[in-house]
């Protein structure tokens, strides 16, 4: 039984959707906000008698935006958290923050009940990038959300920035890149648009860099984000050392969290489940409607925990496969593993993260630098 | 019971070009007649597969019966049977004009008289079947009757100028034809009172009562009940069900009688009992000999059959030879190639034989299938004096072993507007075809003769005779005969490894140029892999052409957090789930389709 928990909170409001968004979210339903939160807070309080006993390590509340609605909402839900839940001591509180929707009372307000990390959706510091996007702030916003982010007292931020945006040159992307180093976050996740269906992108002809395009973009944000201190530690995430993200390594090391909020996911003892993703529903049930309940086998368990795993530049720890599974990663899958070290794509490693081509030494399975860019068809071929 | 008069019954077909309206009309006259009534009417009753319904082709015959009231107050019994108009069917058209006494041709009125009109034509004849034309599609503003009838009569020499005028997709005129059926088809002449004599011109399998078989009785009746015994095979057994064809069902009666056209069941289990062509007679009192049957027909295009999933190799083999039943022009015997697995080398009469057999097996067998090349039969000789046939590339020996080896060649007719001479003739010239003759038919048409290498038409020459002449023209061949040529193997290597069900043999001139197609499409048929796959064509060991597949770079999903995780688990099954559809060739995996695409290189593209 794992005495530990990840919370998650879904705030589904936004001043309006992004062309490339496939997160649940409404546009601006003010009206709806005191309902909302009603509900959210109700879930939570109802929710805590199963988990008396775990220990709540990080908190991220994500959406959607929320800094859209009032502050006071949030931080009476943080509240909720800290009053039903084991908060720990030094747990790892986030906020999801979009420019053009904080200010700087709304931050201070944020520091005050006990948020202690900021995610700013930059996204690009490129102003016809950002309309193209179909983002609601400029570059100057941005910028001045960040500086009231530092100055209300967040000395842990995150920026996202995009790359492969439509229109977008090389020189565009790292022109956005080096504006984002300079003003020294101590996180920057760093993605590559997908299209993903059910966008208005996906309908969309976009004039989308190519594939070569895409990787240099990749390649040299590796490139220049380590020269400047920051390290990758999973596919599009980079930190300076001791700012990895606590909350988002759980989703990829399988720890559980409970999500609460409209549609929010669950993986709870490896079972996964998820809120109903209808807004009318959640906000009228009298129970938390629980969805697509799914109990993991054994082959589900080692299949996410390879293809989550081997998301983080570390890779997979043969140690954690071995005590989770009872039997070693070899065991399982040693034919796809030997496929790939031969190809390249797969790098085995010893307690000290040096590559060795010793199985018996092996602490660690991870991707290859080229690995990581077809990481796809690697990860598909350890699904059973 | 009386059996039935014969002097009322009429056993036609119609004949007629592709798209000449020969299934229309046939509808029309099952409506007309009343056979069914319009709500029970669908479209085209007739063409009851899938495939047929959607290329609006006729590919199996179809037979059905109906009673007419005529003008002078008789009811007649019709039995239509209609036929495939593809020169790759003329088997089919054969086996059904033997169960016929005449045959209804249709022309269009904007069209007039093609090269398919002309064999189907011959071919009722050499039946000695009684034809009359009608003219179709009078209604539409480019028809031209007259002009029709009279080129009916100059090219054709059967008379025409009181042939029904009608359209048989408004219903125009179809009385007109059901009147001619009586006046100028003529009746059956068998005599009921002697033994059976009745000739299989086609069978089905069906799972509860095994082989239905289809007959016109000459002679004699066929009763239930009756021992009935198959001359060619010897076979004896004993008929559970008589009785005519319903439109798209059977319909049981007591008999047949001479001059009549129906089916019998017999609980037949040996599929292999029933023979087209076959004569089936009263096992106690038997006919003195059989009726003269048809030709047999010789496979034209050989390719190889492979299951996809090797597990379904059994359920291939029962789905040819339940196909085989009523096709019997369709050849097969086992093969292993190292590419494949285990599979069948199959022979068809034509390219569009080939396709419609193998979405047959896919639609009606539910068989996920992987067809190779179609090929020719040649003929090697080797050194020691020996001759061989061969259908299958890769058993080609050694060219040391090899004196000269012979192509098959047919002659070809093309039946062309003036525009379009000059395109044509460069097609054939491509496709190494030798000059014989331009023919004017009229001032606008031409008939242009060459003699072609039958291997060289069965990829893609009608595809690309229709593009090239907007789908004016029109083509038919027979089998002229073998000849020496210069012939070489050309190979595939993917990933360089000879991939068998690749190779195919083509003339050494041609080699250069298909091989540099052959890697050029592949490159398009096989998606980028994680590292590059060279494509490369080869003959004799050397290499002639190149392609590369460049490896990807980029295939990778950016974003994965705790909301996405079960869709994004089934994007990677998604992924796996396609790979799997491939075949693998050493570590590469090729859609199945890469087999057959390789078809469709015509040069104008």
């Amino acid at each position: 039984m794992n005495n530990e928990l990840s919370l998650y909170v879904h705030i589904p409001f936004c001043v309006r959707k992004c062309l490339y968004c496939d997160f649940l979210s409404f546009g601006d339903k003010e009206s709806l906000m005191e309902d909302y939160f009603k509900a959210l807070s109700k879930e939570l309080k109802e929710g805590a008698g199963d988990y008396r006993d775990r220990e709540v390590k990080t908190v991220f509340f994500g959406g959607g935006t929320p800094s859209l609605p009032k502050a006071e909402y949030i931080c009476d839900i943080l509240s909720d958290i800290k009053e039903n839940y084991r908060l720990s001591e030094n747990a790892e509180i986030s906020l999801e923050l979009n420019p053009g929707t904080a200010s700087f009372d709304k931050m201070r307000s944020y520091k005050d009940a006990g948020f202690n990390r900021l995610s700013i959706g930059i996204q690009s510091f490129n102003d016809e990038e950002l309309k193209k996007l179909g983002r609601i702030h400029d570059s100057a916003t941005a910028l001045r959300t960040y500086e009231d982010a530092r100055r209300a007292g967040f000395d842990n931020i995150n920026i996202d920035i995009m790359s492969a945006l439509p229109g977008q040159s090389v020189e565009s992307y790292l022109n956005t890149l080096s504006r984002a180093v300079k003003l020294s976050p101590e996180h920057i996740s760093a993605y590559s648009l997908i299209i993903e269906e059910g966008t208005p992108f996906f309908d969309m002809d976009l004039d989308l860099p190519n594939e070569e395009a895409d990787r240099d973009m990749y390649h040299k944000t590796a490139e220049m984000l380590l020269e400047h201190g920051y390290h990758r530690y999973e596919i599009s995430n980079y930190a300076k050392d001791g700012f990895e993200c606590r909350h988002n390594k759980v989703y990829w090391k399988r720890g559980d969290y409970l999500g609460v909020g409209l549609g929010a996911a669950s993986l709870i003892d490896n079972v996964r489940f998820n809120n109903t993703r209808d807004l009318k529903e959640y906000l009228t049930s009298s129970d938390i409607i629980k969805r697509d309940t799914e109990e993991l086998s054994v082959k589900a368990q080692m299949e996410e925990f390879m293809f989550l795993g081997l998301r983080l530049t570390e890779g997979i720890r043969t140690a954690d496969f071995k005590r989770e599974f009872g039997k070693t990663v070899f065991d399982v899958y040693d034919e796809v593993i030997d496929k790939y070290l031969l190809m390249t794509f797969l790098e085995l490693c010893d307690e000290d993260m040096n590559i060795t081509d010793d199985k018996e030494k092996t602490a660690y399975l991870k991707l290859s630098e080229q690995g990581l860019d077809v990481c796809n068809t690697i990860m598909a071929d350890f699904l059973f | 019971m009386s059996h039935l008069d014969q002097s009322k019954i009429r056993n036609f077909c119609i004949v007629a070009h592709i798209d000449h309206g020969k299934s229309t009309l046939a509808d029309r006259i099952i409506e007309e007649t009343g056979t069914l009534t319009e709500r029970e009417m669908q479209e085209q009753v007739l063409d009851n597969m899938d495939i047929e319904r959607e290329r609006g082709i006729t590919i199996k015959s179809q037979a059905v019966r109906m009673i007419y009231k005529a003008k002078d107050g008789e009811e007649y019994t019709f039995n239509m049977i209609d036929t495939p108009g593809h020169v790759d069917f003329g088997y089919e058209v054969s086996r059904s004009l033997a169960a016929c006494d005449g045959a209804i041709l249709v022309v269009d009125a904007t069209q007039g008289v093609e090269a398919q009109t002309l064999a189907n034509v011959y071919m009722a004849l050499d039946h000695d079947l009684d034809v009359f034309p009608v003219i179709n599609k009078i209604d539409l503003p480019s028809a031209q009757p007259q002009e029709v009838k009279d080129e009916i009569e100059d090219v054709i020499g059967i008379e025409a100028q009181d042939a029904p005028l009608i359209s048989a997709k408004n219903g125009i005129g179809i009385e007109d034809v059901l009147e001619a059926v009586v006046n100028k088809i003529p009746a059956p002449t068998g005599d009921a009172g002697k033994p059976l004599t009745a000739l299989i011109f086609d069978s089905i399998y069906d799972s509860y009562r095994g082989v239905i078989v289809f007959v016109r009785v000459r002679d004699g009746v066929l009763k239930k009940g009756m021992k009935v015994r198959f001359m060619a095979t010897g076979a004896e057994s004993e008929v559970v069900e008589v009785g005519y064809f319903g439109p798209g069902r059977f319909i049981p009666n007591d008999e047949l009688s001479a001059g009549d056209v129906g089916y019998f069941t017999a609980s037949i289990k040996n599929i292999q009992d029933t023979r087209v062509g076959d004569t089936v007679t009263d096992s106690t009192s038997p006919c003195a000999e059989a009726l003269p049957g048809y030709k047999k027909v010789m496979p034209m295009v050989y390719c190889g059959l492979y299951p996809a999933d090797s597990a379904h190799y059994s359920d291939l083999r029962d789905a040819l030879e339940k196909l085989q039943l009523n096709d019997a022009s369709l050849f097969y015997e086992p093969e292993t190639s190292q590419a494949l697995g285990f599979g069948f080398r199959a022979g068809f009469l034509g390219l569009l034989h080939l396709e419609v057999i193998q979405e047959r097996l896919e639609r009606e067998y539910d068989l996920n299938l992987v067809t190779t090349a179609p090929g020719v039969v040649y003929k090697v000789h080797k050194n020691d004096g020996t001759v061989f046939d061969l259908t299958n590339p890769s058993n080609l020996p050694d060219p040391t072993e090899i004196d000269y080896m012979e192509e098959p060649m047919v002659n070809g007719e093309i039946m062309v507007t003036t525009d379009y001479v000059g395109a044509i003739m460069q097609l054939c010239q491509e496709r190494r075809g030798k000059y014989i003759s331009t023919d004017y038919i009229e001032q606008t048409r031409a008939i242009l003769k060459y003699e072609l290498p039958l291997n060289e038409i069965i990829y893609d020459f009608f595809d690309a005779l229709k593009s090239r002449s907007r789908g004016y023209a029109s083509f038919d061949y027979e089998l002229k005969g073998y000849e020496r040529s210069e012939l070489v193997k050309l190979d595939i290597l993917i990933n360089r490894e000879e991939v068998d069900a690749l190779s195919f043999i083509v003339h050494k001139d041609g080699a250069y140029e298909r091989g540099r197609k052959m890697c050029e499409k592949l490159k398009e048929e096989i998606p980028r892999h994680l590292f590059e796959v060279p494509i490369q064509a080869a003959v004799g060991g050397k290499i002639i052409a190149r392609e590369t597949v460049k490896a990807y770079r980029k295939d990778v999903l950016a974003k994965c957090y705790g909301g996405d995780i079960t869709r994004k688990k089934k994007l990677l099954e998604k992924q796996k789930e396609g790979k799997k559809k491939m075949r693998q060739i050493g570590n590469v995996e090729v859609p199945q389709a890469a087999f057959l695409s390789v078809l469709k290189l015509d040069s104008t593209d």
